[in-house]
């Protein structure tokens, strides 16, 4: 008998006694939504975003491209590299003081690993928790970009935070067949291996700056 | 070894044979009150777990009672992840066919044995001689390090507190916080022996203070992250509807490891699976507040097979058995396979934090290492046998479960085994004395009250040792009993009128 068959067989007998139907489980009772106003939900989602030690900016949309600018040249950013689908208004007047990479010609790892920062867009913000989401579309680039440069300055709009976690999952549920990864990320990487000092900056971005559009 | 569980018992219980077999490391151990016995005489280590238990626990607690439905959350937990366990078979396939669908590669294994051979076979047709791992339970139960080491492969782990501990040539002693036991001085001494040995040494001027180690870690494993062409990863969770697979984690380790190299392996047991794709909901609340008292995690990866000219291109998933679905075949016992491995009953845990994590003899410690061991292992080794007595059933791990895994009910059970299959000892004999007042409330009032007077008696100070329970005690802090008994405390407060 296969591997494969043998497994099967195994957990079916050893659940012979249940005589439940399969995706019949108690009804949850209805989660409590967080009883939050879109206005509610911006302010505790830049609260909580603070609160993981990144950089939170909340500007009016038309003011992106100069926040953006500005938050790359006081972390000392001298190159960026960029996901093909972002916005150029977004990088257009980088040029000047910033060596800017299209994520094509980032090709290979050490390329990357030379790069200062990195700029995206993202899919979705979930305010209880502070956290972003990248579904890797156009504007957010390949998983790598985001993970292997020091800065990750990620524009988010506000019409995309959403109250808390199941409300995400809601909006984010994949395709089978398509793959689509994401990452959910919650502040600069962090580790509390030593002697439970928290230490930012471990593998992934040391610096995350959060720049809300509204 | 073919010792049943015991209690009610699936249908043919002769079909789940074998059990997961004790791995060589761990014969021999010495059974817990002699290994806890050493490990409590280490002074250090009782320290710093204090301090990192408490710790870990107040910030599960400030984050908990943040969400005002915790308890109907933790219902939920409990309750969809009873669906994938007892329609396991269905879930499964269903797994299979959206990761196939996905562009993954599924493969089956039936212990430790078939799951190391399988990586292996992938391993080498890559003809590499490295690879790169996420922390990961699974592979440490199944001892995969070993085996590919024994076929000349390097296995470099990547979580900072396991490149502590696998520098150290030392084993992990908690399930988050693995070298919780090594204070900063220890881990710059072991960064600055070991880590030129197998790869960028740590630089020379390096000091104890935690971002210079930190930085002397990110340097090291930077270099092996980015020429990797092989990583080998567990699963938090593995989603049937849709084929997804997830992986919480911290540092950026994880999502270096899962997406840098061109193939990418994980080992998933078969209890990971959820059913559906909106049980992340309650699950991805659940799992981050209770292990690291976070409201989430800073990295949460989830992929679903092949995304293309994005990560891996080559996606392998391992479905391991390994003893589980023995476990599954025991009606009570099989709420232990909901555990996500939060480490909450750890850090509750009074026994666990006296004699930390090595004491338990497997990569499952405290509470649910108590449960699980014995029933994934059976209960023949010593260890096993004393296991189910490692705790003071004093409830904690049940109140901190998220998926409410009553660890107290499956811990007397367990010892129900252990003594029948022993015939008498004293610790048996003490056992059933308790059995034998525990099963009727007069008894125990009147033992509760000879207990309170002894509380009296002792004034308040911690009692060394029972009489008649000797060497029971002789590892545990027995705490003082009370002045008063609670049922006493209930009577004289709620006595009378207030019938609830
Ligand atoms: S038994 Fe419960 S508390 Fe303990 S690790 Fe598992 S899920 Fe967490």
């Amino acid at each position: 008998m296969s591997a494969r068959e043998e497994i099967l067989q195994r957990v079916r007998g050893a659940v012979a006694d249940v005589t439940t139907p399969v995706g019949q489980r108690p009804v949850a009772p209805a989660r409590t939504m967080h009883d939050l106003s879109d206005a509610g939900a911006l302010e505790l989602f830049a609260e909580r975003v603070a609160d993981y030690r990144a950089t939170v900016i909340r500007v009016a949309t038309a003011d992106v491209p100069a926040t953006v600018a500005d938050a790359l040249a006081r972390l000392g950013c001298r190159s960026v590299v960029v996901p093909s689908g972002l916005d150029p208004a977004w990088t257009a007047g980088l040029d000047a003081a910033v060596t800017v990479l299209p994520e094509v010609e980032a090709t290979s790892h050490a390329q990357l690993d030379a790069v200062d920062a990195v700029v995206t867009a993202a899919k979705v913000g979930i305010a209880v928790t502070g956290t972003i989401i990248l579904d890797h579309g156009p504007d957010q680039g390949r998983r790598e970009l985001t993970l292997v440069p020091d800065t990750h300055v990620c524009v988010i709009g506000a019409d995309q935070v959403v109250p808390d976690v199941p409300d995400a999952v809601a909006r984010l549920r994949p395709e089978v067949g398509a793959a689509q990864p994401l990452t959910w990320i919650s502040g600069p990487s962090a580790t509390s291996d030593i002697e439970l000092n928290r230490v930012e900056g471990v593998h992934g971005p040391r610096n995350l700056v959060v720049v809300i559009a509204e | 070894m073919t010792t049943q569980p015991s209690g009610p018992v699936g249908a043919s219980p002769a079909a789940y044979a074998p059990l997961q077999e004790t791995s060589p490391t761990f014969v021999g151990m010495p059974k817990f009150p002699k290994a806890a016995r050493a490990e409590l005489a280490n002074a250090q280590q009782r320290k710093n777990l204090r301090h990192a238990t408490h710790t870990i626990r107040t910030k599960r607690g400030n984050v908990v009672r943040e969400i005002d439905d915790w308890e109907a959350l933790r219902v939920a937990g409990a309750d969809l992840k009873d669906e994938a366990l007892t329609h396991l078979g269905d879930y499964l396939e269903q797994l299979e066919s959206s990761l196939t669908a996905n562009g993954a590669v599924v493969h089956w294994a039936r212990d430790a044995q078939e799951a190391n051979r399988i990586v292996l076979d992938i391993v080498q047709s890559k003809h590499v001689d490295e690879v790169v791992k996420v922390k990961s339970m699974v592979t440490q139960e199944i001892e995969l390090n070993e085996a590919l080491e024994a076929a000349g492969i390097n296995a470099w782990e990547t979580d900072l507190a396991e490149l502590i501990v696998q520098l150290g040539h030392d084993r992990p002693s908690h399930i988050l916080v693995p070298a919780i036991h090594r204070n900063r001085s220890e881990i710059r001494e072991i960064f600055l022996r070991e880590m030129g040995q197998v790869g960028r040494p740590a630089p020379a001027d390096l000091t104890d203070d935690p971002p210079r180690l930190a930085e002397a870690a990110r340097l090291h494993l930077r270099e092996k992250f980015l020429r990797a062409k092989v990583g080998i990863s567990g699963a938090n969770f593995a989603i049937a509807d849709t084929g997804t697979l997830v992986v919480v984690e911290s540092e950026g380790n994880g999502r270096m490891c899962l997406t840098l190299p061109e193939t990418l392996i994980s080992v998933v047991g078969i209890e990971k699976v959820l059913p559906t794709w909106e049980d992340l909901g309650p699950m991805l609340q659940l799992l981050p507040r209770s292990s690291t008292g976070e409201r989430m995690n800073p990295y949460t990866t989830m992929w679903s097979g092949v995304h293309e000219g994005d990560g891996p291109q080559e996606v392998h998933v391992v479905l391991l058995d390994n003893g589980r679905s023995h476990v599954l075949g025991d009606r009570l016992g099989r709420q232990a396979l909901r555990c996500i491995r939060c480490s909450a009953c750890l850090n509750v845990c009074p026994v666990y934090e006296r004699t930390g994590g090595h004491a338990y003899g497997s990569v499952y410690p405290g509470p649910i290492g108590a449960v699980l061991n014995p029933q994934l292992r059976g209960t023949a080794s010593d260890i096993d046998k004393s296991l189910p007595y490692a705790s003071s059933l004093c409830g904690a791990c049940f109140d901190a479960c998220p998926v409410r895994i009553n660890i107290p009910e499956l811990l007397v059970e367990l010892r129900g085994t252990v003594v029948k299959n022993a015939g008498n000892t004293p610790e048996s004999a003490a056992m059933k004395a308790a059995a034998w007042v525990l099963s009727d409330p007069k008894r125990l009032a009147v033992a509760q009250r000879a207990a309170t007077t002894a509380g009296r008696l002792t004034g308040g100070k911690p009692l060394r040792s029972i009489p008649g329970l000797g060497a029971w005690t002789n590892a545990r802090d027995v705490p003082s009993p009370p002045k008063e008994s609670f049922r006493q405390w209930w009577a004289r407060e709620r006595g009378k009128g207030d019938g609830r």
